[in-house]
């Protein structure tokens, strides 16, 4: 019991305290591909630091939802951390509050916020970039969806500690076409949703072409701070459903020894390590696409994930 | 688990790849994408041959897959890169009847509709391979034929004919795993000339007048 609910805690430090580790590395890696030398893979923990020493600046014609809207959406990532499988592949104590359709709620509600805090300060970039987002996430939508009922009909259930199970229980699974075809959708996806390169450039400095920074241009000091540390803990989450669960629980603790699980933490780690250089290598290959060729992107993986429930129909 | 579950697996993998491609080449902008998706749809049926000469001990798969290899990963590809022009192969935007998204909606439809057609064939074949092949093939044919349909350069065309043709043959060794040899060798001498043809056609074309978009060649001139 005590033991569950200490286990759960350090899932959630986990994702706090590494989320931007996985950011640094991957900026040095992609750097490193473009020859190129990089910043330390420890400057998003140097930036963090340093903006929560700075003075907030906050304009007064905003509301509420601007000074909110950081706490909301640090908080989304820090809640999804207790649901789902970080570093076990038994649920934990408070996994019983929600499933993946709940983390995809959770994480949406603080897309949302930041989204009305774009809005609220009336800066001409913000609401663009805010209205770009929702024009990702409404044509993603429907596509995650279907990602999500495919899995939940394949597995039989949305909990993720039961589906992460169902793809390697007998291994030949793992190679089911739904499968492999769920983990293209899923991956394209998680491009689209974290403004990755076919989509946004997360390191573009042109305000007229960003989708997802422009929203946090108006953010200084602790809500800047707050907003970044969201941003890499939200990208880190996603990776986690998209590896422990879409992918393989492989790497993961089954006993319920302590040192079992922190020795999880560093496989865990590896394994994004391992995606993290998949992605870069994809994100310096490809071009970021016009704003109206979106649409077409994440049409194919809406198509690709159809084709995954109609292989999965067929088969039985 | 034993070996010829796997390689149902491994055959129902493929064929998923396979359709993939099939999509791709309905939907890529790039003509050279859309080859490049050619000749691995190519590589996946030889695999899908290979699996089901395995599973059935057919020594005929292994010269099907065998002439798929040479013909048209190897071949065909070599001989519209030779024939064709370079500059077709450099255009970016394809002129389209359609656009990406609801070609790739209208293909997505076309898949169901392919699963619809092949149910009551399903009954008729006992090779349980057929459940993955005969469907899927049938659907990269409808996906090919609507690949001639939406799109209006020629050597997209003319790979939208080959992928019915890669079609035939996926949803083929599993039905007929010893279809004669003869077969076989009609299809792989023939399929060459064809792709030859539209090559030098499109060749021809491009000199004359400058563009490979055949979609606007609808009515006849004459001088």
């Amino acid at each position: 019991m005590i033991e569950r609910i200490v286990y759960n805690l350090i899932q959630v430090a986990v994702v706090v305290g590494f989320a931007p580790l996985v950011e640094g590395v991957t900026t040095r890696l992609k750097e490193i591909l473009q020859s190129k030398r990089g910043p330390s893979i420890f400057q998003p923990y140097r930036d963090i630091w340093k903006l929560l020493h700075k003075d907030e600046i906050v304009s007064e014609h905003s509301s509420w939802i601007f000074r909110a809207a950081p706490y909301v959406a640090f908080a989304a990532p820090v809640f999804c951390a207790l649901l789902i499988p970080v570093l076990t592949r038994y649920p934990l104590f408070f996994a019983f509050m929600g499933d993946m359709l709940g983390v995809g709620f959770v994480l949406a509600l603080g897309g949302f916020f930041t989204t009305l805090a774009a809005v609220d300060t009336a800066n001409p970039y913000g609401p663009m970039g805010a209205s770009r987002t929702r024009m990702v996430g409404f044509l993603a939508e429907p596509a995650f969806i279907m990602v999500f009922l495919t899995i939940s009909f394949v597995a039989g259930s949305t909990i993720p500690y039961i589906v992460q199970t169902r793809w390697v229980t007998p291994i030949a699974n793992f190679f089911e076409p739904s499968h492999i075809l769920l983990l293209i959708a899923f991956l394209m996806l998680i491009l689209a949703e974290d403004g990755r390169i076919p989509v946004d450039s997360p390191s573009g400095q042109f305000e007229l072409a960003m989708i997802d920074r422009s929203k946090s241009l108006e953010y200084s000091g602790r809500g800047a701070a707050l907003l970044k540390w969201a941003s890499a803990m939200k990208f880190f989450v996603l990776l986690v459903v998209f590896l422990n669960v879409v992918v393989t629980p492989w790497g993961l603790a089954q006993g319920k020894d302590l040192g079992e699980v922190l020795l999880a933490i560093p496989l865990v780690l590896f394994k994004m390590f391992c995606f993290v250089l998949a992605l870069v290598c994809i994100e310096s290959s490809l071009a970021k696409l016009r704003l109206f060729r979106i649409t077409e992107f994440i049409g194919a993986a809406f198509v690709i994930s159809v084709i995954a429930v109609i292989t999965q129909l067929s088969q039985i | 688990m034993n070996s010829s579950s796997i390689l149902f697996a491994l055959d129902a993998l493929t064929g998923a790849l396979f359709l993939l491609t099939a999509i791709g080449v309905v939907a890529t902008r790039q003509v050279l994408a859309s080859l490049q998706l050619f000749i691995l749809q190519s590589v996946l049926l030889t695999l899908s041959a290979v699996l089901l000469g395995f599973a059935q001990g057919s020594i005929h798969l292994f010269a099907v897959a065998a002439i798929t290899i040479a013909t048209k990963t190897l071949l065909i590809p070599w001989l519209l890169r030779h024939t064709v022009s370079a500059e077709v192969y450099r255009t970016r935007e394809i002129e389209r009847v359609l656009n990406i998204p609801s070609s790739l909606l209208i293909a997505a439809v076309l898949i169901v509709l392919a699963y619809v057609v092949a149910n009551p064939l399903l009954g008729a074949v006992s090779v349980p391979f057929a459940q993955i092949n005969l469907p899927l093939g049938i659907a990269a044919m409808f996906l090919g034929t609507f690949t001639i349909v939406v799109r209006r350069e020629a050597v997209p065309q003319l790979l939208g004919l080959l992928a019915v043709e890669n079609g035939v043959f996926f949803a083929g060794v599993a039905i007929v795993p010893s279809l004669p040899v003869i077969a076989e060798l009609a299809a792989a001498v023939d399929v060459p000339v064809l792709a030859l043809v539209i090559g030098m056609l499109t060749r021809r074309i491009h000199v004359r007048l400058g563009t490979t978009s055949v979609g606007q060649l609808a009515s006849l001139r004459d001088c």
